[in-house]
């Protein structure tokens, strides 16, 4: 934990006239999966967004790989290689599956190894590589919004709530791709709420209530102790 | 080699491109399949209005950008080549000077007014242009002195494009003059014009535009600056508009604030974006093609029209020639109405069904 790649530093952000984050202390380790869990509405999402720059932080810092980068314009961001899925996909309709993944090859042209790793992991992008991606199902969507960030190596990967709303197979296909990111290596902030998926991936967990960061640990601490779970989020997440 | 022309961006449609070869034949013959003054005259206003609606849809279409200040780039390049053939003289280095000039103007005038209003919203950038447009207009009309005001300006172009230039006698009854000379230039202006535009919509700059229009937040998360691109394609925009306007000054001869900025022909210019189809380029062609031919033949249709029907009551007078802009706002009604993707989205939606 000496040396994690992102650090947030007593960050708050205001949307509107809501402050939603209020002092949010976090640390993504280097070449691990992190958990960002929380009720509904505990700031999570803007925790991300924040970190991307959508979002303005008011107060704090964030530091990617000790660099201050709480100023900087979003795109600036991306192409310092923070990938980010947001939870609305946000895949471009009208492009070709093709086209978006171009697209989020923001460093030059696709690297065909990393492409053939991509296809492995959501075969249905390669059927429909020439196809609209307006046509796609709702769970081929979400593969491809993972598979954008994918495309090239980031150093940092933020993915919000991959699994919502898919259907079950769906949801093992994305965590085993999931998997295959951590294997390689990659450093992920996630999050998450199947559990299951959670626990399989996660190596530490970050619970947020309030907009705060109220308990931070290793994943198998809090997956293992379910009175634990109960007193953070106020259910256990088991019963899921 | 059509292919490459095309920029990989083929109709799609098989009835979209038979329409479109037969649009691309008639205007590349059009002073030898319809001689007359009047049907050449319509022919190379097609010609250019493919060109102002193809630019305008670059930014409407492809960007999401909603501009009312293209009449004001297409005025520009038009005044500057008037301008350059006034004072420097008939003759090609003042249309190329003209044009280029103008180009060159309503290409920063564009890139001002982007970086002021398309860093916030773009909705903001619609009641700019609206603004600036509106108080070009009125300068042009006020400066008399430069622009010949409310006439406008008459000029000379070079001597090989006007009909006193004889270079042979009669091609298949066609006097080989100098407005058939005209006539090309603008048709093959044009042509590469509208070319260059496909090239442009199907570059990588084309996709990042479209990826924008369609969620600007994203394309800033994949580490798009949207305000440069949304930027750069109000001046390529512009620029087009611009040359535009110097095709058909060279074709008028004449320029004024009627045939050029005013709002009339910008609400004119949205239509035929909206008729054709926003976002696919030949949707430019063929609603250009649909609203200039239906705005200089309506009149006489609905003239012969009532011609027939003259014994049934009510009828001739609704198809009184007078009536024509009535009927023209119906069939615009309808053609949204029924076309709701344009009539190119529409004959390549039959093609998937």
């Amino acid at each position: 934990m000496s040396d994690p790649i992102l650090r947030l530093e007593d960050v708050y952000t205001n949307i509107a006239q809501y402050h939603i984050l209020q002092g949010v202390n976090l640390e993504v380790p280097r070449g691990a999966v992190t958990m960002l869990l929380g009720r509904n509405g505990v700031g999570k999402t803007t925790t991300l967004r924040t970190i991307i720059g959508h979002w303005r932080a008011r107060q704090g810092r964030i530091l990617l790989d000790g660099e201050d980068i709480t100023k900087l314009p979003t795109p600036a961001i991306a192409r310092m290689g923070v990938g980010f899925v947001p939870e609305d996909m946000g895949i471009f309709a009208d492009l070709t599956v093709e086209e978006n993944m171009v697209l989020a090859a923001v460093s030059g042209p696709i690297d065909s190894a990393r492409l053939d790793w991509v296809f492995s992991a959501f075969p249905p992008l390669k059927t429909f590589w020439k196809s609209e991606a307006g046509n796609l199902s709702g769970g081929q969507k979400q593969m491809l919004s993972i598979a954008r960030a994918m495309v090239e190596e980031r150093r940092l990967y933020l993915i919000d709530e991959p699994t919502k709303g898919l259907a079950p197979a769906i949801i093992s296909t994305m965590a085993r791709a999931l998997k295959d990111l951590k294997d390689q290596g990659a450093s992920v902030l996630l999050v998450e709420q199947n559990f299951a998926v959670a626990r399989a991936l996660g190596d530490s967990a970050n619970v947020m209530d309030d907009g705060r960061v109220t308990w931070s640990g290793r994943m198998a601490e809090l997956a293992g102790d379910a009175g634990l779970q109960e007193r953070l989020m106020g259910l256990s997440l088991e019963a899921h | 080699m059509i292919k490459l022309l095309l920029s990989g961006d083929t109709p799609r449609s098989t009835v979209l491109a038979v329409i479109l070869g037969v649009i691309l034949v008639c205007l590349a013959l059009a002073p030898f399949l319809f001689p007359g003054v009047r049907t050449v005259d319509t022919a190379a206003r097609i010609c250019v209005f493919i060109v102002l609606v193809a630019s305008y849809d670059l930014l409407l279409g492809y960007g999401g950008i909603v501009s009312f200040a293209h009449t004001m780039f297409f005025g520009i390049g038009a005044y500057g080549v008037a301008l350059a053939s006034t004072h420097m003289g008939r003759g090609f280095d003042a249309v190329f000077v003209g044009a280029l000039a103008g180009t060159g103007v309503a290409a920063a005038l564009a890139l001002l007014i982007g970086l002021f209003s398309l860093r916030v919203r773009a909705i903001f950038f619609a009641m700019i242009t609206l603004a600036v447009a509106s108080a070009v207009a009125v300068l042009v009309s006020q400066l008399s002195g430069l622009t010949g005001g409310e006439d406008g300006l008459t000029f000379q172009t070079p001597r090989a494009l006007g009909p006193a230039f004889k270079f042979g006698d009669e091609l298949f009854g066609v006097k080989l003059n100098g407005k058939l000379l005209a006539y090309y230039f603008v048709f093959f202006g044009a042509l590469i014009l509208f070319l260059l535009l496909l090239r442009i919509v199907n570059s990588p700059f084309g996709r990042v535009l479209q990826a924008i229009r369609e969620n600007d937040f994203r394309a800033e998360a994949i580490g798009y600056r949207v305000v440069y691109y949304r930027v750069a394609a109000t001046c390529l925009s512009a620029g087009a508009a611009a040359l535009a306007g110097a095709l058909y000054a060279v074709w008028l001869r004449y320029v004024g604030p009627d045939t050029t900025l005013s709002m009339e022909l910008m609400i004119d210019i949205l239509l035929m974006v909206v008729i054709g189809g926003m976002g696919t380029m030949y949707g430019a062609v063929i609603g250009a093609t649909l609203f200039v031919v239906a705005q200089n033949y309506l009149q006489n249709l609905m003239g012969a029209a009532s011609g027939l029907v003259t014994d049934v009551p009510i009828l001739p007078e609704l198809l009184s020639a007078d009536r024509w802009l009535l009927w023209l706002g119906v069939l615009f009604i309808l053609s949204v109405y029924f076309f709701p993707t344009g009539v190119v989205g529409r004959l390549r939606q039959g093609r998937q069904a």
